[in-house]
């Protein structure tokens, strides 16, 4: 079984994001790029996979669409445990491009296993998965927080509202995962980091496919207020500011 | 001139640091507290690649420059001094002298297993009455046949006693010459070695989850394998020990000023006195920047020595300096970090407290800060 897992290079998480002076493109000048957390969590499950299934799980892949400045990220990929990548080499503009760039970069290359984060970190679109698996026309599986191999059959556990349930599947399929796929993810080791430089990184050409959205403007969310400490002994006070000054109740 | 690290080198850096967050920080203050050293903790150390960095792989090492090892050092040290002594101190003082002036068949029975993190080793240098004079040693070998025998004790040895420490290297007198001068020779000496003892000392004010260990030596018989380099190169493999040394001690300080100077930070934005955050008088706000300006000199300082070593040029000076001006550096941050937390940073409950107990060494070990100067002084030709 060959496995591929699809990675986004996201802002770090605690990038204090700053937008352009229109307002229609964020500042990436002082931002450290990472690997999309939910990303790093499939990547981290399919090397656990990989890692107990005695052989019969040949390689673990890694793609991404995106210019050179991403190889920092996709080193790290490799340095964690990804046997090799595959850099489309376009700037990612909008989930319908990206996947319709993985699916023609990879359609020949017969993947068992697509993973994919349910969603990225910077843009929270959900949607890259789905239309890669219509792309290579191949079976999904969204909101995936577990997943085993048993024999020939994936079991998968999908969240539901109020639960879980537990499907099946068969080879080939693209799961689209979700928090709790892998508990946390794996920091690389020196070992790793240093075989990382001698992996395959393979840069492909973008085929030009065309965005169908395109951003008009941001708008940053408002600052939090101050928060205002009230005495414990004194509900009366909070009860008027709630009612006077906040108007909430 | 290029002083931007390279995407190995930040990656190494978040490794470790992603690492000591995880696997250390939330053991910290309880292994400070117990005075308890863990081999648990080393063995993850070991698991991650962080010791025998800079040795190459067919000694089980990562094949790393001295730049990567020192960021390794500096992110343990900036969540716990006592895990970046027994990093430090094995890589090092540890491994070093082996490496350096081991035999191929002493790299090869040794290296690849102190490597793991299952092993440790210590340098036995100081005694009771040769700290800043290392040359006033009184431990002595005398051979006898196919063995040595040494009579004598070492003192304050980092990784010395623990179970998972299998051995020392020694420096002993091996003859005194007719003008009085003394011929200094370094030995291995394993763990359980008839007549060699290893105490554990406790009380320790800093690096109490490091072990620090006295070591005894009573007609301890060690076969003439065991000798480390030539008889009479002893103080030289010592002394050059401690010159690579330095530059992971600096790291330490460098480490330990950086958590101080962001434990301040936090808490100097999240304490309100006056109706504002602490960070907003200008008195506090002008400290972090001095803080934070000091950080950066020592960092760029000690890298640029970094640099030297690994591009084969002297660095005897530069790691003097480093090493005197990173640690003074983190005692200068560690006072002002506690200053800024108020009587809050005298309590055992903010990792402050550690840090400042613990950054108290690095102006002493491996050299005081006067043996510094005194290094320097002499580069300078004085």
């Amino acid at each position: 079984m060959k496995i591929l897992v699809c990675i986004s290079n996201v802002p770090d998480t605690t990038t204090r994001i700053k937008l352009s002076g229109d307002q229609n493109a964020i500042d990436l000048s002082s931002v450290q790029w990472i690997i999309n957390p939910w990303d790093e969590l499939a990547l981290t499950r399919a090397l656990e996979l990989k890692e107990a299934s005695g052989g019969s799980i040949s390689s673990v892949s890694i793609i991404h669409v995106g210019n050179a400045g991403s190889d920092a990220t996709l080193r790290k990929a490799l340095a964690i445990g990804a046997d090799d990548a595959i850099r489309v080499d376009a700037a990612p503009t909008d989930a319908y491009a990206v996947a319709h760039e993985i699916a023609e970069a990879i359609k020949d290359k017969n993947y068992d296993m697509i993973l994919c984060g349910i969603e990225s970190s910077d843009y929270n679109g959900s949607a890259m998965g789905g239309m890669l698996a219509e792309f290579l026309n191949m079976e999904s599986v969204s909101s995936v927080s577990k997943l085993e191999i048993e024999g020939d059959e994936l079991k998968l556990n999908r969240e539901i509202a109020g639960g879980f349930e537990v499907v099946s599947a068969t080879a080939p399929v693209v799961v689209i995962v979700q928090k709790g796929i892998a508990l946390e993810p794996r920091i690389p080791s020196m070992r790793g980091i240093m075989m990382a430089r001698k992996k395959p990184l393979e840069v492909v050409a973008a085929t030009g496919a065309e965005a169908l959205t395109e951003f008009v403007h941001y708008t940053p969310p408002q600052p939090k207020a101050a928060c205002k400490m009230i005495d414990a002994d004194n509900p009366a006070e909070l009860v008027n500011l709630l009612h006077n000054e906040a108007k909430i109740i | 001139m290029n002083i931007e690290l390279t995407d190995d080198q930040k990656m190494i850096r978040q490794a470790v640091r992603d690492f000591a967050e995880r696997e250390i920080a939330p053991l910290a203050q309880q292994l400070d507290e117990k005075a308890e050293f863990s081999p648990e903790l080393t063995r993850k150390m070991g698991e991650l690649g962080l010791f025998g960095m800079y040795l190459p792989e067919k000694y089980g090492g990562q094949n790393m420059d001295t730049l990567a090892y020192i960021i390794a050092v500096e992110e343990i040290a900036r969540i716990d001094g006592s895990q970046a002594a027994t990093l430090a101190a094995h890589n090092s003082l540890g491994i070093g002298p082996i490496y350096y002036y081991g035999t191929e068949e002493q790299k090869q029975k040794y290296l690849p297993r102190l490597c793991t993190g299952e092993a440790l080793w210590g340098f036995g240098l100081t005694e009771p009455e040769a700290g800043s004079d290392s040359r006033g040693t009184k431990t002595n070998a005398i051979p006898d046949g196919d063995y040595w025998i040494i009579n004598g004790s070492k003192i304050f040895i980092t990784n010395g006693s623990a179970d998972i420490s299998i051995g020392s290297s020694v420096q002993t007198v091996t003859k005194t010459l007719d003008d009085g001068r003394k011929e200094y020779t370094t030995f291995i000496v394993e763990k359980g070695t008839p007549g060699f003892k290893r105490v554990t000392m406790h009380g320790k004010m800093m690096w109490r989850a490091s072990d620090t260990a006295e070591l005894y030596f009573d007609d301890c018989r060690i076969p003439k394998e065991n000798l480390l380099g030539k008889v009479g190169e002893g103080s030289k493999i010592m002394l050059s020990t401690l010159d690579n040394g330095r530059l992971s001690i600096a790291a330490m300080g460098l480490g330990a000023a950086q958590g101080a100077f962001e434990l301040a930070m936090k808490y100097a934005q999240e304490r309100r006195q006056f109706g504002k955050p602490i960070s907003k008088f200008q008195i506090n706000a002008f400290k972090l920047a001095d803080m934070a300006t000091k950080i950066e000199h020592a960092r760029w300082f000690l890298y640029r020595a970094c640099w030297l070593k690994d591009n084969q040029q002297p660095f005897g000076k530069e790691g003097a300096m480093a090493k005197l001006y990173c640690s003074e550096v983190a005692r200068e941050v560690a006072d002002e970090a506690v200053q800024i937390h108020g009587g809050y940073g005298l309590m055992k409950d903010y990792p402050i407290e550690r840090i400042y107990r613990d950054q108290r060494l690095l102006q002493i070990g491996e050299g005081t800060s006067e043996i510094q100067r005194l290094v320097i002084s002499r580069h300078l030709g004085l």
